[in-house]
């Protein structure tokens, strides 16, 4: 019975985990229709963003919260103007151009950082359930995606910011004729993926550790959860998060991490046999 | 005399030749050439560094002793990055263009298998100075890491007695982990212990929550690792995150070797058991003065030097001494002095060449992680290597070229 219970709460984690690390890249894309090859580093720069302020003393929680998505945020708005700006509506080059960004940044970590990794503990403690005992940051991984989700929802669907980016990016063009600042809309929301991307590295950080080449473990997996998604920013990365993490997690408990990974990958490819636009392109239709 | 000829050609073409080859303008003949391969970048550059930092200390000290046979040693040295691709090219390089006179190369057991056929069919002499999981039986390799007859042999009785017969196996999915953990399963059974469960981990896995669980719900009475590289450090964190450091002790064929416990919080490392043939922790004067050395080389700030470093500086010490003993720097007389049974000390002791295998007998000590550092809590004299039933003898079949499992 206990066993059972930390079977579900690590497949609850798997879904989670999923979510986080892709949403942001969903925003990018989903929204954007820029696929964004640097997402990975992306997720590894949030990760320094908590690891080296904690080196220096400043709170953990401050760190993860606020100081990697401000500050992966940013780093966002910057390449949104430097080198996505130049390249909307060619997303051959904006393949290769994020390519180039993610190579970049991983020699840059690589020669500035290098790979002395800092072991770390995850904070909160542990919980006991039963005869056996499960990380307490597990379930804060859990209610932090949770909360991320529903912020985001909320966000996009009540707000003027929110209103003002799904109309921009339905028609740019009418958008721009009623008289939407389109530049700034399309900087804050390639921003905005940024920012959620620092803030998953981030929450990961404590858990996994950082390296420079961290980004490469996660790319693969976030990109196929947003493609089986399918082109609905929240409930295509959700339903698709829930689909492959659960996939992934029981077969990894029934047999090894290894098979674990094939399934997924199975899981996506029948997944996309069957719905090409993805999960979204047939079921939540017209949701965010 | 190819090398010196070509030499002589290119001094005579004068500017053009030398500048179109400025390998060849800078040999001047008389030096010896040891050429290393080493991961100083990517995710293995904590093992990396210190291998080859622990390369140039020997090979300084070797140098400002007069060199060998009166010439100096010329260090060559590739950074193959972390990828076992860029072992192959550059074993291409280092033994058919900078035809250097030995290699000593190689972290992981993947590069390893990578390196050796080429360097067999080179005719260059090899070194591998790594622990690993053992049975390596080739004549132009010498293989002067330890091996699980030297290492799981001592640790796993330990724990045994200590803990109880229940054993979980993690370890990295490549040949190291699944040799290692065959080895462990047959020590396990002569010691009337058992390997309840083995699970493997490619080296990008860093998410442990299934296998956490599942290890809870097996109930092992102690864990043996064998783990590979940053992903699977992350094991350490999850691990005492769930509270179960102090549930199930575990004993790692790896940890520390990349001074990963000095960069850890004390409670993460505290209590996890080892067995190497050298510690910076060792008690020896004769390791004193060698952590003096190595510190006013590379500062204070260098890490940790383990068995992992320390099997490169003695690998290039016991070749220099076998290239004395032979008089001479090519490969057959080198191979003939160190099947002698040649032996040096150094500062983890005194290592011995055993004739049939290529491998070395060493002093291993076994140690538990307290307060960041690692105590000493038995040594066990001059322990031959793996060697099942003998099945490698390379005075009698020279020309065995395989890698020996173990039987189960």
């Amino acid at each position: 019975m206990d066993y059972a219970a930390i079977f579900l709460i690590q497949v609850a984690y798997a879904i989670a985990s999923l979510a986080l690390i892709s949403v942001g890249l969903a925003v990018i894309y989903g929204m954007m229709r820029v696929i964004n090859f640097a997402h990975g580093e992306f997720l590894m720069l949030g990760g320094y963003a908590v690891i080296l302020p904690v080196q220096a003393g400043v709170n953990i929680w401050i760190a993860m919260l606020v100081i990697a998505p401000v500050t992966v945020g940013a780093f966002g708005v910057v390449v949104e103007r430097l080198v996505i700006r130049p390249l909307y509506g060619r997303v051959i080059d904006t393949v290769l151009a994020t390519w180039g960004l993610s190579l970049l940044l991983i020699g840059l970590a690589s020669a500035v950082l290098g790979y002395y990794q800092e072991g770390s503990k995850p904070p909160l403690g542990s919980v006991q359930i039963g005869a056996y005992r499960e990380s307490g940051y597990t379930f804060f991984v859990i209610a932090v995606t949770l909360a991320i989700m529903a912020a985001l929802y909320l966000g996009l669907k009540r707000t003027r910011f929110g209103l003002l980016a799904r109309g921009t990016m339905q028609n740019p063009a009418m958008a721009a004729g009623l008289g939407v600042d389109t530049g700034r809309i399309y900087a804050a929301t390639f921003g905005l993926g940024a920012a959620l991307s620092g803030l998953a590295g981030g929450i990961l950080a404590p858990i996994s550790g950082v390296v420079p080449v961290i980004g490469a473990t996660y790319i693969a997996k976030a990109f196929i959860t947003v493609i089986s998604g399918g082109a609905t920013v929240l409930a295509g990365t959700a339903s698709a998060a829930a689909m492959l993490g659960a996939v992934n997690q029981v077969v990894t408990f029934l047999a090894t991490p290894v098979v674990g990974e094939v399934a997924l990958l199975a899981a996506a490819i029948i997944l996309l046999r069957l719905l090409p636009a993805g999960i979204t392109g047939r079921l939540f239709r017209g949701g965010v | 005399m190819k090398i010196s000829r070509r030499q002589a050609l290119a001094s005579a073409t004068a500017a053009v030749a030398a500048s179109a080859f400025p390998r060849f303008a800078f040999a001047q003949g008389a030096a010896i050439k040891l050429g290393t391969i080493a991961d100083t970048s990517g995710p293995l550059q904590p093992f990396g560094t210190q291998k080859l930092q622990c390369i140039q200390l020997a090979v300084e000290e070797i140098n400002a002793a007069g060199g060998l046979l009166g010439r100096k040693i010329e260090l060559v040295t590739y950074d193959a990055q972390s990828s076992d691709q860029l072992y192959a090219q550059f074993a291409q390089q280092i033994a058919l263009r900078d035809r250097v006179n030995v290699v000593h190369a190689g972290l992981q057991s993947s590069s390893r298998e990578v390196i050796r056929p080429i360097l067999r069919r080179a005719n260059a002499l090899y070194f591998y100075n790594t622990p690993y999981e053992g049975g390596v039986c080739d004549r132009n390799a010498f293989l002067t890491g330890t091996t699980p007859g030297q290492l799981l042999a001592n640790l796993l009785p330990f724990m045994i007695k200590k803990f109880g017969k229940k054993i979980y196996v993690l370890a990295a999915d490549y040949n190291f982990g699944q040799l290692s953990e065959k080895w462990t399963r047959k020590i396990a059974k002569e010691n009337g212990a058992e390997v309840i469960a083995s699970e493997f981990f490619p080296l990008d896995v860093n998410q442990f929550g299934p296998t956490i669980g599942k290890i809870q719900a097996a109930k092992p009475d102690f864990i043996v690792n064998t783990f590979v590289g940053p992903g699977h450090a992350a094991f350490y964190g999850q691990w005492a995150g769930t509270g179960m450091k102090k549930q199930i002790p575990i004993a790692s064929q790896t940890f520390g070797e990349a001074g990963e416990h000095l960069r850890m919080p004390q409670e993460l490392s505290e209590g996890i058991f080892v067995c190497y043939n050298y510690f910076e922790e060792l008690n020896k004067p004769a390791n004193a003065a060698f952590l003096e050395r190595f510190r006013k080389k590379f500062g204070t700030n260098y890490g940790y030097v383990s068995d992992l470093g320390m099997s490169e500086y003695m690998g290039v010490r016991i070749w220099a001494e076998a290239v004395k003993k032979a008089n001479a720097i090519e490969r057959e007389p080198v191979i003939k002095a160190l099947e002698a049974g040649l032996s040096v000390d150094g500062p983890g002791g005194t290592m011995k060449a055993d004739p049939k295998t290529h491998h070395f007998v060493f002093d291993m000590h076994l140690a538990e992680c307290k307060s960041r550092k690692f105590e000493i809590l038995q040594s066990f004299d001059q322990v031959p290597p793996t060697n099942p039933d003998g099945v490698c003898d390379l005075l009698k079949n020279p020309d065995t070229n395989q890698q020996f499992e173990p039987k189960l």
